[in-house]
This record gives structure tokens, sequence and C-alpha cells, in this order.
């Protein structure tokens, strides 16, 4: 039974800025393991969507439970459901002040408490895992952005995250680069890892998803399958995006 | 197109072209100061009046340096709790930092020494003493007692021209680190506040290392605007060089030898100081 209870609940979901209407409305079921594709035209919400759930954006109103509790406004509960959900960004936003080594053992450090030498082994566990242990003395700067952003993808996951929201986490990066930031995402998604990307490589949807959300104006205007998507798109604004980014 | 030859220049190798631009590059404001200090020492060596009026004056070196170093630490810590109140989002902390900032630098900094040191410390004694009656009236005697007993003699000049300083250097710092903190990239907060992070460990692990580090050649220079300005507390009969030198100056009437000397012992601090601030902005920029 407690498996069927979604790890992510989005109820009725509103983000205004001033005037704009950046979600409009929003409500989904995000079940535990599955991996969640937001699509939509740029504007269309779906960052928003994705940074309400942390709370980086302060929702105007309606309801988000992660693992069946509620966000409130209060600092300390926010901070302490931070910690169980990654976050990957567009920009890797690595510390560069920091080595490699001592961006992914610092919240693991002062958040939960791990000893340098824990940290470090949990550290370099994961920098294995994303390909890169031999980077750990590095800084930020010299490393290109796939490794900056596999190095990103290491300092989540060494918070051992429930959840793991994924911003746009390709689109600045090379197309070389590309590939092996997918490969480490779909790595994770293959693990059984809980995660919402938001992301227009069709590849990774395709190989990945077990569900997509196309976002126009702030709404939920399909919520399907990688299948229903490609094969039997319902909505005529759908159609039209796909028809735009499958083109070429 | 008038940048052109600029960019061709770098591949003509012509030995006369280059050693030409060689002397117009060499740093000959330094050299003439440095010359001016040396001949300056040299006399100092040599002549008995000079020698005799350097020996005196370098008795409040010793003041100048202690009261420029302990201000400037205090004033940085005025600073940093001034300009994260610039970028807090609480009203009051946000409106009370600014109000500090703007009165601050609003008012010169030799009116705000004679201010702070003789109407800001006697009033805060006073308040001290009424507070002490205020505890001893409702019984706790003991309390009450400590906060009578202080008298404005108690506190020095010294530490009054130092809280006059810190006070007024706090401002201005202030203004630098709000700079520091908000020339870092806001992606930086929300990675740290998305690991879980609160604000203040927000703060405090990544952004406040990468603003002061940004901050520190800003920093420098304000170093060596305090050693200059704490002459200024030679007002307050602080013996500091300035002081020294006055007094030197007023009963020997040497006012050649007495302020000569006083001029070149500050051109000497300060351009080594700055040349340290130009070394470390060519370090922090090599790293970067």
């Amino acid at each position: 039974m407690t498996d069927q209870k979604p790890i992510i609940v989005v109820k009725d979901l509103y983000k205004y800025f001033g005037e704009i209407k950046a979600v409009d409305g929003v409500s989904m079921d995000i079940e535990k393991g599955k991996v969640v594709v937001v699509i939509g035209p740029s504007g269309s919400g779906k960052s928003t969507l994705l940074r309400c759930i942390n709370h980086l954006e302060e929702p105007t109103s309606g309801e988000i439970w992660i693992d069946g509790e509620k966000l409130t406004h209060a600092a300390k509960q926010i901070n302490e459901i931070r910690a169980e959900i990654g976050m990957v960004f567009q920009l890797f936003n690595l510390f560069p002040h920091l080595s490699v080594l001592e961006n992914v053992t610092l919240a693991q450090k002062v958040i939960r408490g791990r000893s340098k030498e824990e940290a470090k082994y949990i550290a370099m566990e994961k920098l294995t895992r994303v390909g890169i242990p031999e980077k750990a003395d590095a800084f930020p700067a010299n490393l290109s952005g796939g490794q900056q952003q596999r190095v990103a993808i290491a300092r989540a996951l060494a918070m051992d995250p429930k959840i793991m929201l994924f911003d746009e986490p390709t689109s600045a990066l090379d197309p070389e680069m590309i590939k092996e930031v997918l490969d480490v995402m779909l790595d994770l998604a293959l693990e059984g890892m809980t995660m919402v990307c938001v992301s227009h490589e069709m590849g990774f949807v395709r190989s990945a998803a077990d569900e997509v959300v196309f976002m126009d104006f702030g709404k939920v205007v399909e919520h399907t399958t990688p299948d229903g998507l490609f094969n039997n798109p319902q909505n005529d604004r759908t159609k039209l995006f796909l028809s735009q980014i499958l083109e070429h | 197109m008038a940048e052109q030859p600029q960019a061709i220049k770098p591949i003509i190798k012509i030995d006369g072209l280059s050693s030409k631009k060689r002397i117009r590059d060499l740093p000959w404001w330094f050299i003439a100061i440095v010359l001016i200090a040396v001949y300056v020492f040299y006399i100092i060596n040599t002549n008995q009046d000079y020698n005799d009026t350097f020996n005196f004056i370098k008795i409040g070196l010793a003041v100048t340096v202690k009261t420029t170093l302990i201000s400037f630490g205090i004033a940085i810590l005025f600073g940093l709790l001034a300009g994260l109140g610039r970028i807090s989002k609480s009203l009051v902390l946000n409106n009370l930092s600014r109000l500090y900032v703007e009165l601050i630098r609003g008012i010169p900094i030799l009116v705000l020494i004679f201010f702070i040191a003789l109407v800001g410390v006697p009033s805060l004694v006073d308040s001290m003493n009424n507070l002490g009656f205020w505890l001893s009236d409702r019984g706790l005697e003991f309390l009450g007692k400590i906060f009578t007993a202080i008298t404005n003699q108690d506190i020095s000049m010294n530490a009054r021209a130092i809280s006059a300083l810190s006070f007024t250097y706090g401002a201005y710092l202030a203004e630098i680190f709000r700079a520091g903190i908000q020339s870092i990239v806001k992606g930086q907060m929300e990675a740290a506040r998305s690991l879980g992070m609160s604000y203040g460990q927000s703060m405090r692990y990544v952004i406040l290392p990468q603003a002061i580090r940004n901050v520190l050649p800003a920093l420098g220079n304000d170093f060596v605007a305090m050693v200059k300005d704490s002459s200024l507390v030679s007002v307050l009969a602080v013996r500091d060089i300035t002081q020294v030198s006055r007094l030197y100056a007023g009963t020997t009437f040497r006012f050649r030898e007495a302020y000569i000397i006083l001029a070149v012992m500050y051109l000497t601090m300060t351009v080594i100081l700055s040349l340290g601030v130009q070394l470390l902005e060519r370090r922090l920029r090599i790293h970067d």
C-alpha cells in the first residue's frame, strides 16, 4: 500500500510573478521510482513548477506534499525537506571556490553531520559513479561543462536524496557532452530513483521516462506516457510542439 | 580602425622600439617617491636636528599602528554585519543598516570623531549610570553598582578614538561587503539552499568566502585610507605620530623638520601597503 502512495503531490499550484501566471493551476501525483519528464515551450512554467517542488520559488497558492509531508513556509521544515531532494541546475552552479571533492562533501558535513572521512568516502563513491573520480582535487573552473554537470549530480546524490530534480541539465552543454550527462541520468533512472526532469532530450524521454508532462502557458496540457506522446498526442498544441522539435 | 596599429605592435620586435616602451612603462612616480623617502631618511641620518625630530616622532608610531589595526579589525565586523543587513529581507535590519551607512557617510570623519568621542561616549556612560540606578532601585544593587561605577574618565581617549574610527569605517566597509555579496550570482545561493543549507549556512560556506575574496583589494585600499585617517585622532590628543609631531613642532619651532618627517612616514607606510594590495590583486587575478 505505502508504495502506491505518491512521493510528490502537487495540488492546485499557482505561481504568479506580478501579472505573469508562470504556473496556472497545476495538479499532479508522482509515484515513487517514476521518471517524469516535463516538456513545453520556453516560458511555459516548467522550470517554475520544478522550483516550486523544493520551494526555491514560493508558490502563490496551492499545496505541495513530499513523501506524505505538506510543505509549509517554516524555514526549518523547508531546509530539512530540501536535503531529501537533490537538484541539478542548467548552469551547474558548482561552488567555484571549492575543489570538486569539497563541493561534494560540504553539505554532507554541514547538514548530514558526517565526519570528514565518511563524507570523503561517500563523495568518492558518487564521483566514481558519475565517472570522474580522478577530478576530485580539481577546481570547477578547470572542468568541461559535462564534467561540471556530473559533479553537480554527484553533489546532489551525496545527500542520499529520495527525489532528484533536473532543471534543463543539458541545455547549456556542447553537443558532444550531452551524452555523458544523459548516461548518468539514465543510470539513475534504471536504479529506481524518483526523477522529475525539465528536458527536451527526446532520446532520454524515449529511453528513460515513465511519464511525460506537456506544459503550455502555465497549465498541464497533456500528462501521458512516452508512447502516448510520440504515437498518439491528444492535444493540438502538443502535436505542434512535437512537430517543431522533432523536425530536425 | 584606430585600434589596428595597437594590435600589430606586439608583432614588431625592434629593439629600439621595445626599450623606449620599457622606459615609458617604468613606474616613474614610484621611483620618485622612493627617492624622496630615501633622501629624507638620508638627511635624518646625517643632520642632528632631523635626527632628534625623528627620534621624538617615532615614539608615536606604535599608537598609529595599534589604532589603525584595532579600528580596522572592529570596522570589518561592523561592516560585515551592516553589509549583511543591507541585503537582508527584514525591513527593520535593512533600514537600520541603511540608516547607519547614510548617517555616517553624510558627516565628515573629523566631525564624527569629535561627536563620538565627546558626545557619544559621555551619553553612553550617562545611560549606563542611569541603568545602574534603575537596577539598584529594583533591588539589584550588585548589578547596579557595576553600571553606576563607570565614569567618563574610565574610557581613555585612545579607546574613544578607536570607537570613532571603527564605527565610521564600518559604514564604508558595509558598502564594500554589500557589493561583494551582490556580485555573487543567484545560482550559488540557490544551489546551497537546494542542498538543505539555511540562509546563514549558505552565506557562511558559499557566498561570503567568494564575496570576501572579490573585495579583498577594495578592503586593502580602505585599510590604506585608514592609515591616513588615523591622523585625525590627534584632535583628541591621542599621541599618534601626527599629535607627537604637533607637540614637538610647537615646543621646538622645528616645523619644517617635524612635518617633512611626518609626511614621509605616512608616505612610506601607504606606498608599501598599496604595493601589497596591488600584489594581492595580481595574485587573485592569476587564480581566476
